[in-house]
């Protein structure tokens, strides 16, 4: 514990909170004692389930109506938050404390403009009054750095960025000048250059206000670039709690140096990630093919009809500036047995130029040669039943959205087989699944489970096994482990690469992390605005990055100080 | 079929959760229960029917005409001295029946056709929603009435009309599941698998939306069974005397006036107690049915 000044802000002690189920209480957070001083940044810490969110959501007392404080205090600068009537903890919310969630479009009211939204916060609580509201409304966006806030203020929340719309957000979070920020995940699913602006306009702003913040994340490295403190959660207890720089350079708990083991960062080989128990030596890579490459791609274009191009009874806006073109020319290889990764944030084309490759979305203009054979032009929709489908397979990056709800693991991965497959007969299509099941490391006894009894770990090994159930050549990995936590994450990268060792597929991995594409793949195809502009070995762009662009991308990404 | 043998295991598993997962929302929610219980009693009825009646619905007795609900005649008896009772029991069975066979037939037609033009999208799309427009524009009930004069005044044009008037709610709504389904991952997915579109339609679209679908049906159930009766009320469809709730009200809604209102009351009590059975299980059928309900 670092020297707590006085009292602290927020102060949680042996907070206990159930869950009213269907089987019983459960208890999401078991015993936590955290506490915030004035002006202190402080990083909650852990997996899905670990029980931070539910934790922040008890100070706000926003829990949803099956959860209650079953033990313990919440103390926000003197006031008693589980006793406080509801009227108290109104006032309470907004004006001292506020909250950024994840996704920032889905906290915003998309039908009125953000100017407005703004207006409200201030007028709830007498902030500003009704004339000069609109005033301070576009000061606050220009604290935010919205660039033209007159303009902005006007724009609905579906006309702006998602990085754009999170500084709307942290704008209502501040315009009351709260003494406390909740930030839950605020970054996730934003790009990590977008995701750096974001956080360092967060850390400026409170620091100028001498606001304490807690920052929730699952992202160790976040949380070590922008915390004086962490918590570190697991299961529903605190299990470390210590200031940043002490916590990543001699992590106390085990469950600490397994987080930090599983975080992608500079130097480390995938074996890295696992802890020692588990890393076995990788199989030895499989014989080195033949050298003509298995995918070529030449000057691949798709091109989308630009919004308010399309002919419309009200508005029939010229085409002046032609299509949009979300893959601009772009061309690359994918030899035998190498695995490519291709990176970019988001917008970039890269999905699109998966898609194309998959034979999923038609291109525009372009050639996609698989083995020698010119498949671009076959059309996507005629694609799914030829036998050339078998040898182009694909991971998902939702694993639980690519999962049909209604099968079982073992229809989900026995689907390619029927469709394409020469396995006929129950018993043998069972053998056949049960040795996928056994390659990705899925316990047979889940393979009879829907799609909602697995974990998502699980449900992405289920995934794996369908994709590579017909032995295909070339995988595409379609940021396979985004949705997934940093441990799980380390034991599915492993196994796609001893994978990909044992049957010699290669892989082509579409990721914005560029820590992950390092340990994975051979080359690396950097993309921007449908160009690609940066091509080369991994190591070599990683080290010495040539276009601007990479650098900037690399320099974006937290991690923790090793 | 291989993918039939397969699938085969896994649902014996899950239709026991499913049962004991029925007796939870049940129990959490005693009405309904109470609709599940109205429900049994009434398929009960339609079956045994005729069987279980204490008189002949059709026999009538002229020395015991219009006499009040006693013990000898529960629910008292009509201006022909028919018992009312036995026959408010064996018309369960074509109530029941017209309403099952037109969610039936609307099911196959409104659904269907619905779940075809939210997939594809493009001109199935178009047909099947200007379709749906063109019911919509009239009142329903007057279309049903319009069909079945024009049909032929037969069971199975009540049966025809009935389908035809819900067939823009089974279009619409299976149009709008089926699209926010197309671009799931899983139907990517299953085309990487080798699936063509027709099959991805059947195997991978149709199973999700039909716990929707089932909610859907149970809720028109109940609809149809108020205009199936009231299209025998105004004279169309089912003829006198075969045991009909509507008829029996339109008979014995003459009497009301003189004082014999069981005539009229004890069919219409059961129609009402079909349509509100109908409509409670709607929301049971959503509970049960609806995966984030189950924890």
């Amino acid at each position: 514990m670092d020297a707590a000044v006085g009292i602290p802000l927020l102060e949680i002690r042996d907070l206990t909170i159930e869950f009213a189920t269907r089987r019983g209480k459960v208890r999401a957070v078991e015993h936590v004692d955290v506490s915030v001083a004035k002006g202190e940044t402080l990083g909650i810490v852990g997996e899905s389930g670990s029980g931070k969110s539910v934790t922040s959501y008890a100070v706000m007392r926003i829990l949803d109506r099956a959860g209650r404080i079953a033990e313990g205090s919440i103390a926000f600068s003197g006031i008693d938050v589980k006793a406080a009537a509801e009227s108290d903890m109104r006032d309470l919310r907004g004006r001292e404390i506020s909250m950024i969630f994840q996704n920032p479009r889905a906290a915003l009211n998309p039908i009125r403009k953000v100017g407005r939204q703004i207006e409200d916060v201030l007028l709830r609580h007498v902030q500003a009054a009704p004339r000069d509201a609109k005033a301070k409304a576009i000061e606050i966006l220009k604290q935010v750095r919205i660039a033209r806030p007159e303009e902005r203020y006007h724009a609905y929340p579906f006309e702006l960025s998602g990085g754009m719309c999170q500084r709307i957000v942290i704008a209502l979070a501040l315009a009351c000048r709260p003494q406390l920020l909740i930030a839950d995940e605020p970054t996730t699913g934003l790009d990590v250059t977008t995701q750096k602006a974001v956080m360092d306009l967060v850390v400026e702003l409170t620091h100028a206000r001498a606001m304490s913040t807690i920052l929730i994340t699952h992202d160790l490295g976040l949380a070590a670039a922008y915390c004086d403190r962490v918590v570190v959660m697991e299961r529903g207890r605190v299990v470390e709690t210590a200031p940043s720089s002490v916590i990543f350079t001699a992590p106390s708990h085990p469950y600490t140096r397994k987080l930090m083991r599983a975080t992608p960062r500079p130097g480390v080989s995938l074996r890295d990630l696992l802890p020692d128990s588990e890393a076995t030596p990788p199989p030895a890579p499989a014989a080195a093919a033949d050298t003509a490459p298995l995918l070529v791609v030449e000057n691949l274009v798709k091109e989308y009809p630009r919004q308010g191009t399309r002919k419309s009874l009200f508005k029939r806006k010229a085409a002046a500036e032609g299509p949009f073109r979300a893959v601009d020319g772009i061309g690359f290889e994918v030899g035998r047995g190498e695995s490519v990764g291709l990176v970019g944030e988001s917008g970039c084309g890269k999905s699109t130029t998966s898609m194309m490759v998959m034979r999923l979305t038609d291109p525009t203009s372009g050639t996609i040669r698989f083995a020698g054979e010119d498949i671009g032009t076959i059309a996507a929709r005629r694609f799914a039943t030829l036998p050339q489908r078998r040898r182009i397979q694909m991971v998902f990056q939702d694993p639980t959205d690519s999962l049909n709800p209604r099968f079982t693991a073992l229809r989900a991965i026995a689907d390619p087989i029927l469709r394409l497959g020469d396995i006929r007969g129950g018993a043998a299509l069972r053998a056949r699944c049960e040795e996928l099941a056994r390659l990705v490391g899925l316990p047979l006894d889940l393979l009879d489970r829907f799609p909602h009894q697995l974990s998502g770990g699980q449900k992405a090994r289920v995934g794996i096994a369908r994709a590579i159930a017909l032995n295909p050549e070339l995988v595409i990995l379609d940021e396979p482990t985004a949705a997934l936590d940093v441990s799980v994450q380390a034991v599915v990268l492993n196994l796609l690469q001893d994978l990909k060792a044992r049957l010699g597929m290669s892989y082509l991995f579409v990721s914005h992390d560029l820590y992950v594409v390092r340990m994975l793949c051979d080359r690396v195809i950097v993309m921007r605005q449908g160009k690609i502009v940066e091509e080369g070995p991994t190591e070599q762009v990683m080290n010495a990055p040539a276009a601007d662009y990479t650098r900037e991308l690399l320099s974006a990404i937290p991690h923790p100080p090793v | 079929m291989t993918a039939r043998a397969q699938t085969g295991a896994p649902p014996a598993r899950s239709s026991f959760a499913l049962l004991r997962h029925a007796r939870y929302v049940i129990g959490e929610n005693p009405v309904t229960g109470i609709a599940f219980a109205i429900f049994v009693l009434l398929v009960v009825a339609a079956l045994l029917g005729p069987l279980v009646t204490p008189y002949d619905p059709l026999a009538s007795d002229t020395s015991a005409t219009l006499r009040a609900p006693s013990a000898k005649h529960w629910f008292g008896t009509d201006q022909l001295g028919r018992d009312i009772f036995s026959r408010v029991v064996a018309a369960t069975r074509l109530d029941l029946g017209i309403a099952i066979f037109s969610v039936a037939l609307v099911f196959a037609l409104g659904g269907l056709s619905g779940i075809a033009a939210g997939f594809f999208g493009g001109w199935v799309d178009r047909v099947v929603c200007r379709i749906a427009d063109t019911i919509m524009a009239f009142p329903l009930f007057v279309l049903a009435m319009g069909i079945v004069a024009a049909l032929g005044n037969t069971v199975t044009n009540i049966v025809i009309a009935t389908a035809i008037i819900n067939f823009p709610l089974y279009a619409r709504v299976a149009r709008a599941e089926a699209n926010v389904r197309r671009e799931a991952g899983f139907v990517m997915a299953a085309r990487l698998c080798g699936n063509g579109e027709l099959r991805i339609l059947l195997t991978q679209i149709l199973p999700n939306i039909m716990p929707i679908m089932m909610v859907q049906m149970s809720l028109t159930m109940g609809y149809a069974i108020l205009n199936a009766a009231g299209l025998s009320f105004i004279g169309l469809g089912v003829r006198p005397p075969t045991p009909e709730w509507g008829i029996m009200v339109a008979e014995g809604a003459a009497f009301i006036v003189s004082g014999e209102w069981w005539i009229a009351f004890f069919p219409g009590l059961a129609l009402m107690l079909a349509v509100f059975c109908f409509n409670l299980l709607g929301d049971g059928l959503r509970d049960i049915v609806d995966p984030q309900r189950r924890t």
